[in-house]
Parts: C-alpha cells; sequence; structure tokens
C-alpha cells in the first residue's frame, strides 16, 4: 500500500457476536494508518470490587464466581487462594490435586465452548453452530461431547457447572468419594481420542498468519502445566513470585479517554490466555500432548495470535489426559477443608483461569471482612494486545470488500476469546485514542 | 414457521443464557423446532422482531437500559425473565444500599464517564414480564420445561415450595439441625436441586423466595442459631437480596440494631 494513498475506510461492527457480553468496535483506517479505534466495552459495570467491601471473605468465592458464568471456577480459585495467603491457610495435597480437576473441568467446558461455538462458525462461512452442524455435524457433535465433559467434572465437585457451591476457603465444603471419581474415567478415555480429533480439525482452519513481536505472560511451575499457582513469566524475561502483580504490571489511562489499560511496565501490551501458556510451558504438557501438537505442522512455541484457537485445542486434550492422571491417584484428604481461622491482612494470588491470568487482591480485618478487593481479569489485560492486533491489520483492511474487512475485525477480536462481562466491571466503557 | 426466540442481556455474567449451550444433548433438537432469531452470543446473525418468546438476562442498571427494556417489551410475544439478575436485580442490586458514586470512585479512576443508575432493579420494575424463571444460574431442565410448555401453548408452571421440602425428599442430613449451619433452605424456592445441603453446606438462596416464607421465624432462627444482626443481613441480603420479603427482613433487622 503506497503511503500516498489517502483512502478512508470506516468498519463499524455495532455489536460484536460470538463473544461473552456486549461490545462494539468503530475503527478507521486513512492512508494505511488507523487514525480512529474504539473498542467500545458498553456492559454495564456491575462494581464487584465495591460491593466486596463489607462481606465476609468466606462469601468471596460465591460473589466473585457471579462475575462470569463461563469461567466461574477460575473466580473461585483466585479468590480462594488469594484470601487462603491472607489468613496463614496451608491446603491438604489432595484438595490441591482435586481444585486442578475443578480448574480442568473448567479449561475443557470454556475452550470447548469457544472453539466450537464461538470461533469455528467463522471458518465454514457459518453464522453460529447450529448451521455449522449441518456442513459438519460429527465436529460439532464431538464438541457438544468434550464440552459436557467438562461440565460434568465441575459438577462432580461443585454441585452445578455453572456458579458451582462446593469450592470454599481451605477446600471443598464436600469431597467426592474415590468411586465417585472413577465414575467420570471412561467418558474421560473416550474423551481423549475427541480431543485429538478436535485439535486436528482446528489446526485445519484456514489460520491467517499475522506472527508478531508479541510478550507472551503466564504462570509458569516448576513441574506442573500451570493453574493455581506458579511465578509470572514472559517471553521478554519476566520472572516474578505470583502475588506480586504490581510489580511487574501497571494498569495506566489513556490520553483522552477513561481507559485503563494493562502494560508490562516500561514495555507495553501483553497476551494473556491458551498460546500465552503454551508458548511458556511447553516443556511440561508432557510428551503425548506435544506430539499431537507438534503433528499440526504448527511451531511451538509461536507467535501468531492465529493460532491462538489451535493451543485452546491442544489444552483441551491436557486437561482431560490430567483430569485422568488426577481420577487414578486419587485418594479423598482426611477432611474435605482446613480449617480457617480470619485474621488482620492481606492476600494476593494470580491463577490461570482460561482466557488467562487473573489475579485478586483483597484486605481483610481480624474478624474476617473485606476491607479492600481488587481483581484484574484477563480480558481487560488483554485488550491493549487486541487493539495492537487491529492496528496491524490497517493494510489488509484498505484492500478488502467493507464486509470482508468487518469479519477480519470480528475474527481478530474473538480470537482471544474475549469475556466483556468480566472486563467491564473493572475498566471503562469506551476506548478513544486520538 | 418455526417459533422465534430471542435471548437477550443486561448487567449479568452470561451464566443463564449459557444453559441454553450447556444443553448439549438437546441443543441441536431444539434448534431444528425454534429459530433462534436473535441470540448475539451463539449466532453472529441477527433476524428483527417480532419475536414469540424473548428471554431476558440481567438487571436494569443505565440510563440507556431502562429504555432498551422497553424496546425489548414491545416486539415480544411473551417475555421470560432469566435467573435472579432479571428476576430481583442480581447481586450487583447490593448497590442499591449504597452510594453508588462512592461505588464508582473505588472501581474507576475517572467515574464520572460512567453512567449508571443508583440501583439495579428487576425487568418487572420497568415492564410487563410474562414469567420469571428463578436462580443463579437457572436450571436447564427448568428452562427446557418452559420453553416446552411454551412451544405446547400451555402456560409455564415449576414448584415454588421450599427447598427443604427436596432435602428431605433427597435424604439429605439437615445442615441446621445436625451441624448448626446458617441455611436460607426453609425460605428459598426449591429448583437447584438442594445441591448445598447436598454438599454439607447451607443454602445461600440463589433461587429466591419460596411462596409465602416465614421470615419472621426465619430470622429468629438465625439469632437462635447465633448470628449476630450483621450477619443475619448478610445472609438475607445476598445474591436475590433485593426481592421484597429478603429486602424487607435484612432492612428490619438492619433498623432494630441502630
Amino acid at each position: 500500500m503506497p503511503s500516498s494513498d489517502r483512502r478512508t475506510r470506516t468498519i463499524r461492527v455495532d455489536h460484536l457476536t460470538r463473544v461473552e457480553g456486549e461490545g462494539a468496535l468503530h475503527l478507521t483506517v486513512t492512508g494505511g494508518q488507523v487514525t480512529d479505534l474504539r473498542l467500545e466495552l458498553f456492559e454495564p459495570p456491575r462494581f464487584f470490587e465495591a460491593l466486596l467491601r463489607g462481606r465476609e471473605a468466606s462469601e468471596a468465592p460465591d460473589i466473585t464466581a457471579r462475575i462470569c458464568g463461563i469461567c466461574p471456577v477460575a473466580y473461585q480459585m483466585s479468590a480462594a487462594h488469594a484470601l487462603e495467603r491472607a489468613f496463614g491457610v496451608t491446603i491438604d495435597p489432595a484438595v490441591r490435586l482435586l481444585r486442578r480437576l475443578y480448574y480442568c473441568g473448567e479449561w475443557i467446558e470454556s475452550h470447548a465452548l469457544h472453539v466450537h461455538m464461538l470461533a469455528a462458525p467463522d471458518f465454514f462461512g457459518c453464522d453460529s453452530i447450529i448451521t455449522l452442524a449441518a456442513k459438519d455435524r460429527a465436529s460439532v457433535e464431538r464438541g457438544l461431547r468434550l464440552k459436557k465433559l467438562g461440565n460434568a467434572i465441575v459438577t462432580r465437585l461443585g454441585g452445578r457447572s455453572v456458579h458451582p457451591v462446593g469450592a470454599c476457603l481451605g477446600g471443598f465444603t464436600r469431597v467426592p468419594t474415590r468411586s465417585e471419581l472413577h465414575g467420570l474415567r471412561e467418558d474421560l478415555l473416550r474423551a481423549g481420542e475427541d480431543a485429538v480429533a478436535c485439535v486436528r480439525w482446528v489446526a485445519g482452519f484456514d489460520l491467517p498468519d499475522r506472527t508478531a513481536d508479541i510478550e507472551f505472560v503466564a504462570l509458569r511451575h516448576p513441574d506442573e502445566y500451570p493453574m493455581n499457582e506458579g511465578r509470572i513469566a514472559s517471553t521478554k524475561g519476566l520472572d516474578g513470585a505470583s502475588d506480586a502483580f504490581d510489580e511487574w504490571f501497571e494498569e495506566h489511562q489513556v490520553p483522552h479517554s477513561n481507559a485503563l489499560h494493562a502494560r508490562v511496565k516500561g514495555r507495553g501490551a501483553y497476551f494473556l490466555g491458551p498460546l500465552a501458556r503454551v508458548n511458556l510451558n511447553w516443556d511440561r504438557l508432557g510428551p503425548t500432548v506435544q506430539e499431537i501438537a507438534r503433528g499440526t505442522g504448527i511451531p511451538w512455541p509461536n507467535s501468531n495470535p492465529h493460532t491462538g484457537v489451535v493451543a485452546r485445542a491442544v489444552e483441551i486434550l491436557y486437561a482431560i489426559e490430567e483430569a485422568r492422571r488426577i481420577v487414578d491417584l486419587y485418594e479423598p484428604p482426611a477432611a474435605p477443608h482446613v480449617r480457617v481461622t480470619p485474621r488482620a491482612g492481606a492476600g494476593r494470588a494470580i491463577t490461570e483461569a482460561p482466557r488467562g491470568s487473573l489475579y485478586h487482591a483483597y484486605e481483610v480485618d481480624a474478624q474476617g471482612i473485606i476491607r479492600s478487593a481488587r481483581i484484574v481479569p484477563p480480558t481487560s489485560q488483554n485488550q491493549a494486545q487486541i487493539e495492537a492486533d487491529l492496528r496491524a491489520l490497517a493494510p489488509e483492511i484498505l484492500r478488502l470488500s467493507p464486509a470482508d474487512a468487518r469479519r477480519l475485525c470480528e475474527v481478530a477480536i474473538r480470537n482471544y476469546d474475549p469475556c466483556i462481562s468480566c472486563s467491564t466491571h473493572f475498566l471503562r466503557l469506551e476506548i478513544e485514542h486520538a | 414457521m418455526k417459533p422465534r426466540i430471542a435471548v437477550v442481556k443486561f448487567a449479568s455474567c452470561d451464566g443463564c443464557q449459557l444453559q441454553f449451550l450447556n444443553a448439549e444433548d438437546e441443543l441441536l433438537s431444539l434448534a431444528e423446532r425454534v429459530d433462534f432469531a436473535r441470540f448475539p452470543e451463539a449466532r453472529s446473525r441477527e433476524r428483527a422482531g417480532p419475536y414469540d418468546i424473548t428471554f431476558v438476562e440481567g438487571s436494569i442498571t443505565t440510563p440507556e437500559d431502562a429504555q432498551r427494556i422497553v424496546r425489548v417489551r414491545e416486539e415480544s410475544r411473551y417475555l421470560v425473565t432469566i435467573g435472579a439478575c432479571a428476576t430481583a436485580g442480581g447481586v450487583q442490586a447490593l448497590r442499591n444500599w449504597a452510594d453508588v458514586e462512592a461505588y464508582k470512585r473505588v472501581v474507576y479512576p475517572s467515574p464520572e464517564f460512567i453512567a449508571t443508575l443508583s440501583t439495579s432493579t428487576p425487568i418487572s420494575e420497568h415492564v410487563r414480564v410474562d414469567f420469571e424463571l428463578w436462580g443463579c444460574p437457572i436450571d436447564k431442565t427448568q428452562l427446557l420445561a418452559v420453553v416446552r410448555s411454551l412451544l405446547s401453548g400451555a402456560t409455564p408452571s415449576l414448584p415454588a415450595h421450599s427447598v427443604c421440602l427436596e432435602c428431605k425428599r433427597r435424604g439429605h442430613v439437615c445442615v441446621v439441625v445436625a451441624r448448626g449451619e446458617p441455611c436460607l433452605g426453609p425460605v428459598t424456592r426449591t429448583g437447584c436441586g438442594a445441591l448445598c445441603p447436598g454438599l454439607d453446606r447451607g443454602c445461600y438462596g440463589c433461587f429466591g423466595p419460596a411462596d409465602d416464607p416465614n421470615m419472621t421465624s426465619f430470622a429468629q432462627l438465625l439469632t437462635i442459631q447465633g448470628l449476630r444482626a450483621e450477619e443475619v443481613t448478610r445472609r438475607v441480603r445476598g445474591i436475590n437480596g433485593y426481592v421484597a420479603p429478603w429486602r424487607e427482613t435484612g432492612d428490619a433487622v438492619e433498623r432494630q440494631t441502630h
């Protein structure tokens, strides 16, 4: 595109679809440059950080779960770990394993939802999973089976898949017997084959290559693929304690807007989620998952954001393998939860939500009442990176028809599996760039 | 022509509309019987109204949404609220007891840009509602039962007795009697399957009030169990705290202490 080209093209998507929550996009390109970019998240704020003040710490897992119907387990886990740190609680190793299983269920459920219902229709010229089923029923049914299994795992531990009730500070209110967990085994075995087929199916999508200089951020654990624990790591050398969010990241306001973006201090945008986790923890996936992932022909690690949907499928496979391992290993803990005695203090934790690192920080008083809460969800952290990806599309946008350009932008946003309900409770409603 | 269904969202977490997508075994066959004409989370194309059934998720918290719900009502033959937010204002209705300007300052560095109402209110405070489906989240089986009733021209009907009956039916040990746990089961509507007592904890009221809850004795029971006044208020002022019988009880207990 010659720089003398002063053509202007405006892309408007009044209502982003097949994403979680309510948002819109307004983007203007002039002369090959983005001159106006507004990712408007008009989802109304719900003020969770404010309404948590004055509530009992023990209520935090139940209340914060309500931030997101798709990833309630992530909110429960970040809340529980942060508050257990505040109260100096150490959980039983068997409970730790069960929490990992709980998270496997949510990753499977949330990832299968995104891969099949939100992302895949774009690659088949379909508007939904329902029309996609008319073209490729077998893949859709396989996706629904995977999703159902993820929900079944969460339900086994929490009673239901949306806003499960079993997780509490110190562990679970009740833990399953060995045979109750073994009931999942047969489905997990079959799901392994489904997940392998799913990885191959997704890798066959016509994924664009938009390799860029991106900083990927995820937790990294000494010997596990990260879920509830680990140190903050990045592909540009970050290495910090998992509760030291403020040491490495800052939320800042963009000029002429009420926008809060997160960035790595002194650097800029960063990328959270399955692709970041795979890039930083490839060696923790284990030989079976690595072999299937390598077999797709996609190089790992890589910096093409559009391979994120394949990374998501790879994580479904990993989570199924890991769930099976935990089910086989499981011996019930001595007690479902350790006793939690409130004391005044502060606690912070990051856990790996399906969409990436989810940070919670609390201050509590001696009675166990929450005095302050801060929650930084992955989608709000990914926003600056989503915008960077959209800016990079400018030359392509000018070459395409308006309808195709709009689709291009929507796919670029959807690629992050954004959860707008999560992010807008904490962020501004509109981003404007001068 | 297939009945046209719309799923619309206000302030909420998406968990109730997710129950359509969580109907993994029924979704494809349901889609053969109805047209999901407007369902932005699941479908990128949208057909204009009117709609035969509109499922409304979320509460009204902004001036724009207070206007939007009126338009939604106009283009809906039958309007069903799904979940605690749409039916009772949701957990975000805790703002109704607070100073929203202070709330904004807690969350946003530039609170002046945030357009929000001082309250979070249920859909029924704004427009006529034909049926209310309770739960945080709603139960998938109840949702499908309501869809089936409406498709066959019948008025949906769901039980409104307390969780206690469901607990006894399932043979759960009573957490109040056996463990001394505070439990909202006696005043909460059935529908979840008595999940919390089944997992050894007290109910926290996701499904809203049962028919004719005896709130006076219930508040006394919590006091006998050793809860201080502010703890009693927190129990009833939770996920469905803004619904009349629970709101009034919480407020009354709070007044007694001042």
